[in-house]
């Protein structure tokens, strides 16, 4: 058989597809662009080109500056704090103690939990009146009266980081465990051998071990904390004062609560812009931890 | 194998009752919730376990009795079942064929490389011109909508899985078959497909389990009992005036039970899957 009528014919079978991409993906994200250089609403007419009005109103607004904080924010801090937590929590699963294979298994259930789930489950926690986290923090002593955990913009972002690290913690830690098991028997005994402290084993034997896979976890949770909006929009809707309305929550009252399509699309694209960033500057270290590790 | 001190030996333990107790209690509290009597749920102090356990709670929300809070979230649990469902199969269908095809001429991957570079779009880019195209098409508030927006998630994700599926079975099983004659829709029909039937099955699990947990489109694209999903459901629960928690606590119990058991019967699967892809970068 020839290579063309290979090709063509792998083409041909790759076609349906790419066609539903186009449909569902290509053309939305062409037509994003286009709107985001009109004034045009979310229903009715189709707007007038406007140029780069949106984009030049939104930059400068202090609504997209204070969202562009929160949502930095929310990814650095829950996604260092999941990376911690994931590797220690790995690290200490591979070590041998009673009960490690049950406790190997129940790590999956947080993150197998669905997002609405965990937020609601969350949110019923730090209720005001009636909530468990006001009860234990009560009864152990360590706080006179009920707080409104989700109500104080002082609160409301860590309350929401530490529901979402619950959930994804797991994640970081289950992809280590599997990277750890890798790590060859006799490399780390050789460097008991030599005398290496348990942190110099980490650091120098074992660490090399784990870059690739960690730099592959920390991509996928930092492009995830950029995107986030369900579990915010189920805990706080934005709120208190704004305090934890991110970028897509932002684009999600310009575009749908206000029904600005414009000036909606012209911010999803620099939200979008901001995530390529970082995925293809991440994407270059991922290649450059694999290329070191190998 | 290292031998430990006793100290060290009692810090692993507490370490690991540590971890197990922040992972399980607020799963165990979510679930004793489902089975409180309301009035345990607003005591103060808070009582910790439920002075009668109450199941009441799962026949209402499963009950189908018209205009109950149990109608309500069985048409949303019924269109979550059939969205998923319809996007799930369509998702196999589109995923086959382009699956096969870049495993067997990876002169083409990129294509395919290009599929799932879109899973970095956040989803906000595209949902104004699809709540456009949706309405123009009148199917906003339409199951077979959203299963079609869906596919935007499904489709990437299984081609990708199909394509390493495919990558394990030899080619030189297929080139036998052609050789005796067969025409190329037999030996995949006869030979490959029947090899690749287990991760066919796992593809089409996470698929469906990935529709199952979607919000942010079933929010934007739905608005009634004809279309709204499980997750929109819930999440108008939590942040209605339901005076039970307790309800909204069995509703959550009911959503997470799919992903849950299968997260722990096919952790195998999923951690492989997760390791593979950690390799492959």
């Amino acid at each position: 058989m020839s290579g063309t009528w290979m090709t063509t014919r792998a083409w041909l079978l790759m076609l349906p597809l790419l066609i539903i991409m186009l449909a569902v993906i290509g053309w939305p994200m062409i037509d994003t662009v286009r709107l985001s250089f009109t004034d045009a609403k979310l229903v009715g007419a189709a707007g007038n080109f406007v140029g780069f009005d949106n984009y030049l109103k939104m930059l400068g607004s202090s609504n997209f500056q204070r969202a562009l904080w929160a949502t930095t924010w929310f990814a650095v801090v829950s996604v260092t704090a999941e990376m911690v937590i994931g590797v220690l929590a790995a690290l200490l699963l591979n070590q041998q103690f009673y009960g490690r294979t049950v406790l190997r298994a129940l790590l999956i259930l947080p993150w197998a939990l669905p997002t609405v789930v965990n937020a609601t489950l969350w949110r019923l926690i730090y209720n005001p009146e009636y909530g468990a986290l006001n009860a234990v923090l009560t009864q152990i002593g360590l706080l006179d009266s009920y707080r409104s955990w989700l109500g104080e913009p002082g609160t409301a972002m860590t309350a929401l980081i530490i529901a979402d690290c619950w959930k994804n913690f797991p994640l970081v830690a289950l992809i280590t465990l599997a990277a750890l098991q890798a790590v060859p028997r006799d490399i780390t005994s050789a460097s008991l051998v030599d005398g290496a402290g348990s942190f110099a084993r980490f650091r120098f034997v074992i660490l090399p071990y784990l870059a690739g896979p960690l730099m592959v976890a920390l991509v996928l949770r930092t492009i995830e904390a950029f995107k986030v909006f369900d579990i915010i929009w189920v805990m706080t809707r934005g709120g208190p004062a704004n305090s934890t309305r991110t970028l897509s929550i932002l684009v999600y009252q310009e575009a749908f609560s206000f029904q600005r399509a414009g000036s909606g699309a012209s911010l999803a694209l620099v939200v979008t812009l901001i995530v390529t960033v970082l995925a293809i500057g991440y994407g270059m270290l991922v290649r450059r931890a694999a290329g070191s590790a190998a | 194998m290292e031998r430990r001190s006793l100290l060290a030996s009692v810090l692993i333990h507490a370490a690991a009752l540590l971890l197990a107790a922040v992972i399980l209690a607020p799963i165990f509290w979510l679930f004793v919730m489902s089975i409180s009597p309301a009035a345990d749920l607003v005591a103060k102090p808070l009582r910790w376990w439920p002075s009668e356990v109450d199941f009441s709670r799962y026949a209402t929300l499963l009950s189908t009795i018209p205009n109950s809070a149990g109608a309500a979230f069985t048409a949303s649990l019924v269109n979550s079942i059939l969205v998923a469902s319809m996007a799930t199969i369509a998702a196999i269908a589109l995923a086959i064929p382009a699956g096969w095809a870049v495993s067997r001429t990876p002169s083409i991957g990129w294509s395919l490389s290009l599929v799932i570079a879109t899973y970095m779009l956040p989803p906000v880019a595209l949902a104004v011109p699809l709540y456009m195209g949706l309405a123009a098409l009148g199917l906003l508030n339409s199951v077979f909508g959203l299963a079609l927006v869906y596919l935007s998630i499904l489709a990437p994700f299984t081609t990708w899985l199909m394509k390493s599926g495919f990558d394990g079975i030899p080619r030189e099983i297929e080139q036998a078959a052609m050789m005796d004659g067969a025409s190329l829709f037999a030996t995949l029909r006869i030979v490959t497909l029947p090899l690749a039937l287990p991760i066919v099955a796992t593809s089409a699990l996470f698929a469906f389990l990935l529709g199952w947990d979607e919000f942010f489109y079933a929010l934007l694209f739905t608005s009634d009992q004809r279309a709204r999903t499980l997750t929109v459901a819930i999440a108008d629960l939590a942040g209605g005036r339901v005076s039970d928690y307790g309800l909204i606590a069995t509703a959550g119990v009911l959503a997470a039970l799919p992903p849950v058991a299968v997260g722990l019967l096919m952790q195998r699967a999923l951690i492989s899957g997760l390791t593979s892809g950690g390799v492959k970068g």
